[in-house]
């Protein structure tokens, strides 16, 4: 045992638990359009139509809860693994007071149709630079931590950490450039095709370094440290670091497949799509086989299957991405209800199911106590599980059922054999199962909450016992 | 020594590794001419337009309706001719859309009557029966800001006068979301159809009642929505009385064919009646069984 270190908690809490309260908004929005879909009398204008809550959803869950998590994570991640305290903690924690009063103001500003036209990047443009200044004190003190950190070596975790700083700030910057009007209407920068190509790459690489880099760091760090078991291959790990983050920016344009863009752009985007099965699938062995050291420890430890299934999905969203980038499967799925089937795999399959898990460790070390209760993780677990899979699987197959409707072609006289409202019709069942599934979501996402409002509050009644 | 151990060259690697892919794939496309050509035939929007675009972006209509229409057989007969990388110089941000709820709209412009979308926005179930789409009469009553749409046309740079500004003031939001739509697509050159049949034929399917059940069919789903479900009459004319386009008496058979095929324009010709135009076209849509099958269920209301 070396010197203690007063360890920076302050602000991972705060934006743990301010994270949880906006996923916990943003997905009861989502549950509510899924219902506005089969029920349209639901649609209250002007603030709450199906238009305008969508960007909310979307909006809420990428910067709300993903990007309050990955703060949270992240300052918990670079303490522990430069072995010393945050630099400018109260830096740390203007930035969550910042952070929460911006999101407020996101939501606001787009249930008032203040948007931008461009999907993950809606946000009129004093946000982006609130933005902006939110991510500048994000870079500043993770690389002023990792610049003073007390060991020499740089575990892979803070890797994806700095790729993620670097990368975002790139994307976000260049896909935001705007003409402004006035205070709350803005035009982009750039035009028709460039824009759709500027977008896509934008859109594909917040996925990327968003939903996986950070995510992937949290799973490095998290995997062996809940589970005891050191990752199997250091190798392997860096090899999947390097072609990730080379990979990605090449694939944006598999979005735009036979659109108006240059042929090229598809194709070289479709190869490099192709190419990524290899450095998400070193993760997912890796993975694999650290656990597979011991398999008992899926049912001995609590959170491994977590992190089991989390990469599970995240190497199934790695196959299914890829395939959806051929273009003979893409001309039957895309524009349909595959997609959402598809990015919901991710995020609620992936992304959410390491966040949590990583909290279930967090948030007891930080409060210095025990989880309140491992039966309520385990109930949580299957709802998200059983919830995303009812979500998912109901959309792919709608999705591949109005792919098909849209190209069947009638043999007798080459008319087209349906209409597009009868593709309509036949979604309404589907559509009606996908709130299931999302209902038995938002339940396990609750318990989840609830849990860890137990924790802390067992925490703090020790800590009071102890100070009497 | 390792770079794992050097955080400044470690993020200097990373930025020149994540720099290449977006150097090849999105600046380079930024500055050649082939990402965004520029058809003769397009015009920037007019004030009204922009402010309905405005109104399509502030509503997110984009996050169920895309504007990209691929070339594929089955896409081009059901929107119409695929998209062209020239038709988007004006769009600022583009709206191509990722996922379609609702049929594209790339094509949209002229193939409905500005009443019939009027009609659409307002009560869109009354028109589809069973569409999931919002109601959105409300923008009727929501007015727009006529100098805030002078600043736009000028950050733009498209030419506007002063009258088109002063026009606005009179306008809703809803008139301004119809023009737009009705000025979609409309750059490229609809292309001259085959005809499905010959001038004089007969329907081989009259009184056929297998026919006539797949017509009604084909009508509810499609012709109801303008015809009126009891085929009365209502953004379309009534097909039940003995007038047709307006003129009492009979009508031949190709000829109500062709209308259903071809769809009609103003003023055009048609056994010396003249059509006020409005109806869309059919053909590829439905193929020549379907359309002989509505021209049976028609004749067969008619001797009711």
């Amino acid at each position: 045992m070396g010197e203690a270190v007063a360890y920076e908690w302050k602000p991972v809490k705060g934006f743990a638990l301010s994270g949880i309260f906006w996923g916990l908004v943003s997905v009861l929005i989502g549950l509510f359009i899924s219902v506005q879909l089969w029920k349209p009398e639901l649609n209250i204008p002007p603030y709450l139509t199906y238009g305008r809550l969508r960007t909310v959803h979307v909006n809420g869950l990428v910067f709300g809860f993903a990007i309050g998590e990955i703060f949270a994570l992240s300052y918990y991640m670079v303490q522990r693994l430069t072995k010393r305290a945050l630099m400018f903690p109260k830096l740390a924690m203007v930035q969550l007071y910042i952070f929460n009063v911006a999101i407020a103001a996101a939501a606001v500003s787009l249930l008032a149709g203040m948007n931008r036209g461009k999907e993950f990047a809606e946000l009129e443009w004093p946000l982006n630079i609130g933005v902006v200044i939110l991510w500048v004190m994000f870079a500043v003190i993770v690389v002023a931590t990792i610049l003073k950190r007390k060991e020499e070596q740089m575990y892979i975790s803070l890797w994806f950490m700095l790729s993620t700083v670097v990368a975002v700030a790139v994307l976000y910057i260049v896909n935001h450039l705007s003409i402004p009007v006035s205070l709350t209407k803005s035009y982009s920068l750039f035009s028709g095709g460039n824009d759709a190509n500027i977008e896509w790459w934008y859109g594909h690489n917040a996925v990327a370094f968003i939903f996986t880099t950070p995510i992937l760091g949290m799973f490095y760090y998290f995997l062996p440290k809940a589970t005891g078991m050191p990752i199997y291959s250091h190798r392997l790990s860096i090899v999947a670091f390097w072609s990730l983050i080379f990979a990605y920016l090449w694939t944006g344009a598999h979005h735009l497949i036979y659109s108006p863009l240059p042929d090229w752009i598809q194709t070289v985007a479709i190869a490099f799509t192709v190419f990524m099965i290899a450095p998400s699938w070193a993760s997912v062995f890796n993975g694999y086989y650290t656990v597979g050291a011991d398999w008992s420890k899926m049912k001995s430890n609590y959170l491994t299957k977590f992190f089991i299934l989390g990469i599970t999905f995240y190497g199934l969203q790695t196959l299914q991405g890829p395939l959806q980038g051929f273009r003979v499967v893409n001309q039957i799925v895309h524009f349909t209800d595959w997609v959402p089937g598809h990015v919901h795999m991710g995020t609620m399959g992936w992304v959410a199911m390491i966040i949590s898990a990583s909290l279930y460790y967090v948030i007891p070390s930080v409060y210095n106590t025990t989880v309140y209760s491992e039966k309520l993780a385990n109930l949580h677990f299957w709802l998200v599980l059983v919830g995303q899979m009812i979500f998912s699987v109901s959309m792919w197959i709608l999705g591949i059922q109005q792919g098909v409707m849209w190209k069947a072609i009638s043999p007798e006289d080459g008319s087209l054999t349906y209409t597009f409202m009868e593709s309509v019709l036949v979604s309404y069942p589907y559509w009606q199962v996908r709130t299931v599934g999302g209902l038995l979501f938002f339940i396990g996402l609750c318990v989840f909450a609830y849990n860890l409002v137990m924790t802390i509050k067992n925490a703090n009644k020790a800590v009071a016992v102890e100070g009497r | 020594m390792s770079i794992y151990k050097k955080p400044i060259v470690l993020t200097v690697l990373i930025t020149v590794v994540i720099l290449i892919g977006t150097v090849v794939m999105m600046v380079f496309p930024l500055f050649s001419s082939e990402t965004q050509p520029k058809m003769a035939s397009l015009k920037p929007y007019t004030a009204l337009q922009l402010a309905g675009r405005d109104v399509y972006i502030e509503n997110g209509c984009y996050y169920c309706h895309s504007q990209m229409i691929r070339p594929l057989k089955a896409e081009v007969m059901r929107y119409g001719e695929y998209s062209k990388a020239g038709e988007f110089a004006y769009d600022q941000p583009f709206l191509w859309g990722s996922k379609r709820k609702g049929p594209d709209l790339a094509r949209i412009g002229g193939k409905y009557s500005d009443k019939w979308h009027y009609k659409h926005m307002t009560d869109p179930r009354k028109l589809f029966q069973g569409s999931n789409m919002p109601a959105y009469g409300w923008l009727a009553e929501q007015t727009i800001n006529a100098k805030d749409m002078e600043n736009s046309m000028k950050a733009l740079g498209f030419p506007y006068t002063k009258d088109d500004i002063e026009a606005l003031k009179d306008k809703s939001k809803l008139d301004a979301v119809i023009a737009y739509l009705q000025c979609l697509g409309t750059s490229v050159d609809k292309k001259p159809k085959q005809p499905l049949i010959a001038a004089g034929d007969k329907n081989p399917l009259l009184a056929d009642a297998k026919a006539i059940e797949e017509g009604k069919k084909v009508y509810e789903m499609n012709c109801a929505a303008c015809h009126g479900i009891d085929a009365k009459g209502d953004v379309g004319p009534d097909l039940t009385d003995n007038e047709w386009l307006y003129v009492p008496g009979p009508i031949q058979d190709d000829t109500l064919f062709s209308i259903i095929a071809d769809g009609t324009k103003k003023d055009q010709e048609f056994e010396h009646r003249k059509a006020k135009g409005g109806m869309p076209s059919w053909g590829e849509f439905f193929g020549k069984k379907k359309i002989w099958s509505v021209v049976s269920y028609i004749r067969s209301l008619e001797s009711k």
